[in-house]
């Protein structure tokens, strides 16, 4: 294992953690509503100041995720996407323009079915700087921590209000980063947090160096901005599906198109205001 | 025989724990329990109580003697499952986890139900036990079983219709599991099925295995030898992996768990998850599954709404791997040929699910002899399937 540091996410953690800033991490299903969509929107979202993607992998049996990404997956299933399809969304940014660090978030089973030695593979040269694996809780998760580490890729461990004592088993050895859930319960926008949520993740933050960040139902500005003041990342995912779900009418009309895209950009650039970038 | 699961929950390389972290402490926490009440003889006891008093066990082992002379030669019994209070198996693993849920001070039950049997079996221990509850049901199993979302309302439960994917049991689990990751503080899962994550097919089976023990029993006092042939419908697997885990050691007992076969194994309308389907992952277990070659889970088809589902027990895909039992489909049209057949030769409406354990049955006793003995588990009563069987004959039936 090398020290040296070339994972374009650990790159963007170190420099946001010189500019005292939070990073700001959109969640995105690819093929919703289409790919070329998607590589549209990506540089919408790069435009409003977003430091890292999250590019969801459409799943038929999306366990850990309410309705709106529910549906944006079912949406995008139409077209086949899978697995493949999204490394190779990721590249086509990449080679587009975009400097984001790429998380792909997915089920285990597409993985699983692609072949670990097949995935590992196609990871390493799709620009992929992370993995989000939400039904692989670290019990089950051994090879998958080794395979990741050999390609330099980081495997980000998901710790939850109910986690407790396992939480020092969950980080140890963990790259990248911490996925602090927000409170009980599947993705999707919420009022209200976890009672205690600020002791949790201080309490996550006593258990590791590493840059931890907070997701699950985060939606408005006003929550991205006290996450952001406690925690070094803040994910923002079914409130920019549904954005992405409300335009569709217009993304999918050449006439308005434009509109549509620039609808999502000013929604994830509200998120937070350029006053509020340097805390 | 190793003892199975290990303590991860593994049957060989299948089962395990692939969920969501949220819901990790919450497992650990039931399996701690359930190993810990399931070593107190007052559990035990209070179980015992509620399967004789309330539920009415012990099932009768029946020889369906008219049913074994129309076959052929081979004696079948047929383990009256059907018998049981709400008229299903279910109930045997309901009233397990309800105690459990009231040991561990739990005040509301959750569940998810394909042909509705377990939802009513839910609904039915949380009545008795003074607990709320909520059945997550397909949109479309409500349609199917219109009867079964009644009675589980009479009973004072929320039946919640399940809208998302396929509106079906693989969805209503999902729900459950979704609904279980928010509410987790308070909230018991009773799960139907001998799948899911670790210790759910552990439990399940061990709460079920009354089916098999008594059929040990009752078999060495009817014959005085153990058969030769267990035969149980599968759909998640529970009442056949009752029926089989006291005889696993047994090796001149062989077992055949029936799948479903829906409208042929070679088109796209079953649910035939050993014979069709391969290794991975799904609501939370590593077992067989249907499955596309991305590892998108395939919509499951069969006129049984309890056997419509894409996965299998874990233990179940083991005990095919090592060869110990044996799965084979059976399609729509001969569970229907069986189920009228058990009608005419017994006066027995057996539910559909069970209905494909006759109709194998119904193959291959012809060319058995007498000194074959068969038991079939009878799982349920096929009242509930009057209006499927009906629409059926007249052809209206679509899927």
């Amino acid at each position: 294992m090398t020290t040296e540091t070339t994972n374009r996410m650990d790159v963007t953690f170190q420099n946001l953690k010189q500019q005292g800033r939070a990073a700001l991490i959109p969640f995105l299903t690819v093929g919703d509503p289409d790919l070329e969509t998607t590589l549209a929107i990506i540089q919408e979202l790069e435009a409003a100041g977003a430091d890292m993607l999250e590019l969801g992998v459409p799943y038929s049996d999306p366990l850990a995720d309410g309705p709106v990404i529910q549906r944006a997956s079912a949406r995008a299933l139409k077209s086949s996407i899978h697995v493949r399809t999204c490394m190779e969304t990721a590249l086509k940014a990449r080679q587009a323009g975009s400097t984001l660090p790429f998380i792909l978030f997915t089920y285990y089973n597409p993985v699983l079915q692609m072949g670990l030695d097949n995935f590992f593979a196609e990871v390493n040269n799709h620009e992929i700087s992370g993995l989000i694996i939400p039904d692989l809780p670290v019990e089950e998760s051994a090879d998958m921590r080794r395979r990741s580490r050999e390609v330099g890729v980081n495997l980000i461990p998901l710790v939850a209000p109910t986690s407790s004592e396992r939480i020092a088993k969950i980080v140890t050895g963990a790259s990248g980063f911490v996925y602090c859930v927000s409170s009980l319960g599947v993705t999707g926008e919420r009022s209200s947090f976890h009672a205690g949520v600020e002791e949790f993740i201080s309490s996550v933050r006593q258990a590791t160096d590493l840059p931890v960040a907070v997701g699950f139902g985060i939606s408005t500005s006003e929550q991205v901005a006290r996450f952001a003041s406690i925690c070094d990342g803040v994910v923002v995912g079914s409130a920019i599906v549904r954005k992405v779900e409300d335009v569709i009418p217009l993304l999918d009309n050449p006439a308005t198109r434009s509109e549509g895209l620039l609808q999502i950009r000013e929604f994830v650039a509200q998120l937070r205001p350029a006053e509020s970038r340097l805390l | 025989m190793i003892e199975v699961p290990d303590q991860q929950g593994r049957f060989g390389s299948f089962g395990g724990r692939y969920v969501p972290e949220t819901l990790m402490n919450a497992l650990i926490e039931l399996e701690e329990a359930y190993r810990k009440y399931s070593g107190d003889p007052a559990f035990q006891a209070e179980i015992d109580y509620l399967l004789k008093q309330y539920s009415g066990r012990e099932t009768p082992l029946y020889y369906a003697e008219r049913l074994s002379k129309h076959l052929g030669e081979a004696k079948i019994y047929l383990k009256r499952e059907d018998l049981n209070h709400t008229g299903a198996h279910k109930i045997n693993n309901a009233i397990g986890q309800g105690i459990l849920a009231k040991m561990m001070g739990k005040t509301k039950v959750i569940a998810e139900t394909g042909a509705g049997q377990h939802g009513v079996a839910t609904a039915t221990v949380a009545a008795l036990l003074g607990m709320e509850c909520k059945v997550f049901m397909g949109e479309e199993d409500t349609r199917r079983q219109a009867l079964n979302v009644f009675r589980m309302k009479l009973l004072g439960a929320e039946v919640i219709p399940v809208t998302s994917g396929t509106r079906t049991l693989k969805d209503a689990g999902n729900e459950a599991l979704r609904y279980w990751v928010s509410h987790v503080d308070d909230t018991f899962y009773v799960l139907g099925s001998a799948v899911g994550p670790h210790p759910y097919p552990m439990m399940v089976r061990n709460f079920q295995r009354i089916i098999g023990d008594e059929t040990r029993r009752q078999i060495l006092e009817a014959e005085g030898r153990l058969p030769d042939l267990l035969v149980a419908a599968v759909g998640g697997g529970s009442n056949a992996i009752g029926m089989f885990y006291p005889f696993v050691g047994d090796d001149g007992v062989g077992m055949i768990g029936v799948e479903a076969a829906g409208k042929g194994v070679d088109t796209p309308f079953h649910a035939a998850t050993m014979s069709k389907g391969s290794h991975g992952v799904f609501q939370g277990s590593m077992s067989y599954l249907l499955q596309d070659e991305y590892g998108q889970v395939q919509e499951a088809h069969s006129i049984s709404a309890g056997l419509d589902y894409p996965g299998v027990g874990p233990e179940h895909s083991y005990l095919k791997d090592i060869e110990r039992a044996q799965y084979v489909p059976v399609t729509d049209d001969e569970a229907m040929d069986a189920l009228k057949l058990l009608c005419v030769t017994e006066g027995i409406i057996p539910a559909l699910e069970s209905a494909h354990a006759i109709a194998h049955v119904a193959k291959i006793a012809p060319s058995l002899t007498k000194d074959d003995i068969i038991v079939i588990c009878l799982s349920g009563r096929g009242d509930k399937d009057v209006e499927s069987i009906l629409a059926y004959t007249e052809g209206a039936e679509k899927k």
